[in-house]
């Protein structure tokens, strides 16, 4: 969350990063305290409206005296911890990490990573044209989002966003295990049978464009798909008098799709289905 | 929260069976017959938050459905939901994570035929086949090739479980076709297992400490147990208050038998400092390392001990509530702690006031379903709590936010075994036993290629070799894994490695929880290290890339090279290395840490595939 609540001051402590002295207020992450500083690390779990579950390991960072590396987006930082973000054994880790993920999963749709591959060196071909990969159908089940998880990196960030986090809907959650593990409903229904109710929140804080508005999706599968001919407008939902905030993703003077703000108090980035999906009265010209 | 159920609906037995552990509904809003509905049931709705906290009858409340009818259906699943105020996602979820439930229709009974490292080197592979070609399609019988069943003396083993009111067990091992087939088809006529003195080749030495009693008392009896010296750790106990027990555990040096070898005394004092209440205490008796059953053995042949204990630490640590977390294949030990806490229960040794001295404390068992990772205290907590088994990054540690999000102590049940010789003997005797770092006797599950494989007990500090000797070690051995499969391969000759936390060390491989396994030349190495690397992407809770990705990579490497070896091996061995440096640096748990141990040790101690 980049909104800081009000409140009693935090007290500062001291530590140092790659030998720099940084000064953070308390309870503030290590990624917090990094990218401060102004070092750029690597995060794809990680989402500022969440409590990262610190599961895909591309943020690690070594701390003096840690027999493991640590993740820099859940460690908090303390007193006289001494951080080390860009070693050997760090870039070693999130290279392989990022091989692993590609090498198994669709990445194209995921912003930043194919900068990061080029960074740190990362060949994800190498493990062979065998390589278990996940080569699933995206699931195509209601008219309005699309859950493609041949590009899902189990983040848990849907899960999360869907569950105690923020909606408490709980319609998906992470089966099987391994790496047969998945994200589903329950007894891998399709959605039209659970219990979601299409706020599109997952949508919202998926990292990969494994869940994304079928308009997207449609869109994409066309070729028509173009971010950069995109324009973005912030307003105010009017279904209701809550008053989210609504951006507006406009392509060819048609909506496209619908975000919210993640530092908006009210908000965090969620809203409704009304206020998500519920655009087409907008543009029906007819 | 507003819970969406399906139209699917439990059967009568289904039903039945969920009741048989909750109780009868109490409205319709939990699941009630409608035509029956309630007056009450048109004003409010019950279940919701009450319910809410019995998130933790998920898991038992999936074994009953399991036991009852062999797999869980959407409509059993769904009616458990409802009773718990669970939502259907989150418990799908946790079903379709344990190996030993189904969430499609099955036979009534699955035949579970061990195919891990002592039983592969047993013959397990033609055992199964044999199984497989006399039970197929049709003969109601499942037949599931998995991971050590913790009988490895015995080897190779099978277990079979027929679903229904009760749920049958039978188990075959040493196993032979014939035999496992029958312990399927009719488990109730299988013969009994050998008692638990049989996996004790020392049973009925007097200068055993820990085995002491195996094999020489009832464990059906608690008078036979006090009559040999049970219940009078717990005075002493008493005697010395929580930080006078607390004193005498530091002051032994024991430490954790589990694997990871932290000082109990530490963390005892750590839990019990806590100013949260309640602290828990949970005794860890998931093993599901391969090649370990030394807990299992304890807890066949002399169940009041492990009693005796947790209640001791129970209170040196002020926990009310103890749970033992016991491995869901292992029916006869749980079979015989079940009686033991019934027995106890009944003559006030566990209770409101456990032996008239005001402290109240009691146990409750919670099987496992088949995952090893659950033997990681943190998944072992999400797993009672009724969550997937998936560990928790730490910290906070256990002590300070464990079980329920409260105080815990966890400790393997060696370890908790152990405190009753520490408080017998006290902490300096004990101490002088075995060595000045590690103090006290040990037990070692040895396995595979010898003569007399079954657990030893001996005081740290004995060598390998005099433990292999003990255990009556084959001609052509070729190596001894150390530590199971997340230990390390040692050559033969290197058999004078002191069997001490800091002598493994030394040696550059590790104790673990006290695993040794044998192997002879006649077994093939590739083969062994491949079923490793399976086992770990099988186990692989899932969560973090390192682990999940990586040990599906380690394992094709090893296909790739299996019957490869020098140059042509070398690109594989560099990738394998490569990934295992990472999985052993940013997995989040033990499991993924350790996973690439073994296959490392082999190739570099042994010369796999040179
Ligand atoms: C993957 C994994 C599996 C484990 N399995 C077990 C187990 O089956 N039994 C056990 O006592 N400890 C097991 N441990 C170690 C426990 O996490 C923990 O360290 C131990 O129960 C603490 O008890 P102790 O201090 O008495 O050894 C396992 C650890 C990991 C990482
Ligand atoms: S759309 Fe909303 S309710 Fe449906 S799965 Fe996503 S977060 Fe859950
Ligand atoms: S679908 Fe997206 S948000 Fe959900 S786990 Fe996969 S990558 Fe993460
Ligand atoms: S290391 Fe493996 S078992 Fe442990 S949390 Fe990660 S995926 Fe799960
Ligand atoms: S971003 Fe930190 S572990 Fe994923
Ligand atoms: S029972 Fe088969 S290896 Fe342990």
């Amino acid at each position: 969350m980049t909104v800081t609540p009000l409140g009693i001051p935090r007290r500062l402590l001291e530590f140092t990063i790659d030998g720099e002295e940084a000064r953070v207020p308390e309870g503030s992450t290590i990624l917090d305290a990094c990218r401060a500083a102004g070092k750029d690390i690597p995060t794809l779990c990680q989402g500022d409206t969440l409590t990262p579950k610190n599961a895909c390991r591309v943020c690690v960072v070594e701390v003096e005296g840690s027999r493991t590396l640590v993740p820099a987006c859940s460690r908090t930082a303390e007193p006289g911890m001494e951080v080390r973000t860009d070693t050997e054994r760090a870039r070693h880790s999130r290279k392989i990490v990022l091989e692993l993920l590609a090498s198994s999963v669709d990445l194209s749709t995921t912003p930043r990573v194919a900068e990061w591959i080029k960074e740190y060196e990362a060949e994800p071909d190498r493990f062979g044209p065998d390589a278990a990969r996940l080569n699933e159908e995206p699931k195509i089940d209601n008219d309005l989002y699309v859950r493609d998880y041949d590009k899902c990196i189990l983040c848990y960030k849907c899960v999360d966003a869907c569950g105690d986090q923020w909606q408490n809907t709980f319609a998906i959650s992470v089966t099987g295990r391994g790496f047969d593990a998945r994200i589903a409903v329950e007894h891998d229904a399709p959605l039209t049978d659970s219990a979601c109710v299409y706020c599109g929140n997952c949508i919202e804080v998926c990292p990969t464009g494994a869940l994304s508005f079928k308009s997207e999706f449609d869109m994409r599968a066309a070729g028509t798909w173009d971010e950069s001919a995109q324009t973005e407008t912030t307003t105010v939902c009017a279904y209701c008098g809550v008053g989210c905030n609504l951006t507006l993703h406009v392509q060819d003077n048609e909506i496209v799709k619908v975000t919210s703000p993640h530092d908006n108090p009210v908000t965090h980035g969620n809203l409704c289905i009304k206020g998500r999906f519920g655009y087409q009265h907008v543009q029906n010209r007819g | 929260m507003d819970l969406h159920f399906g139209d699917s609906k439990p059967t009568d037995e289904e039903r039945a069976a969920v009741d048989a552990l909750l109780g009868p509904p109490d409205s319709s809003w939990e699941g009630a017959d409608r035509d029956e509905m309630r007056a009450a049931d048109l004003r409010w709705a019950r279940g919701g938050r009450a319910a809410r906290d019995r998130r933790d009858q998920l898991l038992p409340g999936l074994h009953a459905i399991n036991d009852r009818i062999g797999w869980i259906s959407e409509g059993a699943l769904d009616y458990l939901c409802r009773r718990l105020t669970v939502p259907p996602a989150q418990a799908y979820g946790v079903a379709t994570f344990y190996a030993m439930f189904s969430v499609k229709p099955r036979p009534a009974t699955v035949l579970h035929v061990c195919t891990d490292l002592a039983c592969a080197a047993a013959g397990a592979s033609e055992l199964c086949a044999g199984i497989e070609s006399r039970l197929g399609l049709g003969s109601g019988v499942s037949v599931e090739r998995g991971p050590c069943l913790g009988l490895c003396e015995r080897a190779p083993a099978a277990l079979a479980i027929r679903a229904g009111d009760p749920v049958r067990t039978a188990v075959s091992a040493p196993a032979t076709v014939e035999q496992a087939v029958l312990a399927a088809s009719a488990p109730d006529s299988a013969p009994e297992e050998p008692a638990a003195a049989m996996a004790v080749p020392q049973a009925g030495d007097p200068a055993l400490t820990l085995l002491r009693r195996v094999g020489v008392v009832d464990p059906s009896s608690l008078d036979d147990y006090r009559a040999h010296g049970g219940y009078t750790a717990l005075r002493r106990a008493f005697e010395l208050g929580p930080a006078g027990v607390i004193r005498e555990v530091t002051d032994s040096g024991l430490v954790g038998r589990g694997g990871a070898a932290f000082p109990t005394g530490r963390k005892w004092q750590a839990t019990a400092s806590q100013p949260d209440h309640p602290h828990y205490l949970v005794c860890n008796a998931d093993e599901s390392e391969p090649g370990t059953f030394k807990d299992r053995v304890l807890m066949e042949g002399d169940p009041y001990a492990l009693v005796e204990a947790m209640t001791i630490a129970g209170y040196a640590t002020g926990a009310h509530q103890g749970y033992l977390y016991l491995r869901g294949e292992y029916p006869r030990a749980i079979r015989r702690m079940r009686h033991a806490l019934d027995q106890a229960r009944a003559r006030g040794l566990l209770g409101d006031d456990v032996l008239g001295q005001g402290y109240a404390f009691d146990i409750e068992i919670r099987r496992g379903a088949g995952a090893y990772i659950c033997g990681e205290e943190t998944a072992l907590f999400n797993s009672i709590e009724g969550h997937r088994g998936e560990p928790r990054s730490k910290p906070p540690f256990p002590v300070e936010k464990g079980l329920f999000g409260k105080p815990t102590v966890e400790n393997n049940v060696e370890t908790l075994v152990n405190v009753l010789p520490v408080l017998m003997m006290g902490a300096p005797a004990y101490a002088a036993i075995g060595t000045e770092r590690s103090t006290g006797p040990k037990l070692f599950c040895v396995s595979g290629t010898v003569e007399r494989p079954g657990i030893y007990e001996l005081p740290f500090g004995a060598t390998l070799g005099e433990l292999l000797e003990l255990a009556g070690v084959r001609a052509g051995l070729r190596a001894v894994l150390l530590g199971g499969a997340a230990g390390g391969f040692v050559r033969p000759d290197e058999l004078d490695i002191p069997l001490t936390f800091e002598g493994t060390r030394e040696a550059g491989t590790t104790l673990g929880s006290g695993v040794v396994m044998a192997f002879d030349d006649t077994v093939p190495l590739p083969r062994l290290l491949l079923r490793i690397a399976e086992f770990f992407r099988d186990e692989s809770c899932g969560q973090c890339v390192p682990c999940r990705v990586g040990t599906v990579r380690q394992e094709e490497a090893l296909h790739r090279i299996a019957d490869r070896a020098g140059a042509a091996a070398a690109d594989d061995i560099a990738l394998l290395r490569e990934v295992g440096r990472a999985m052993r640096d940013a997995s989040i748990c033990g499991l993924g840490q350790t996973a690439w141990n073994a296959v490392e040790s082999a190739i570099d101690r042994l010369g796999a595939y040179e």
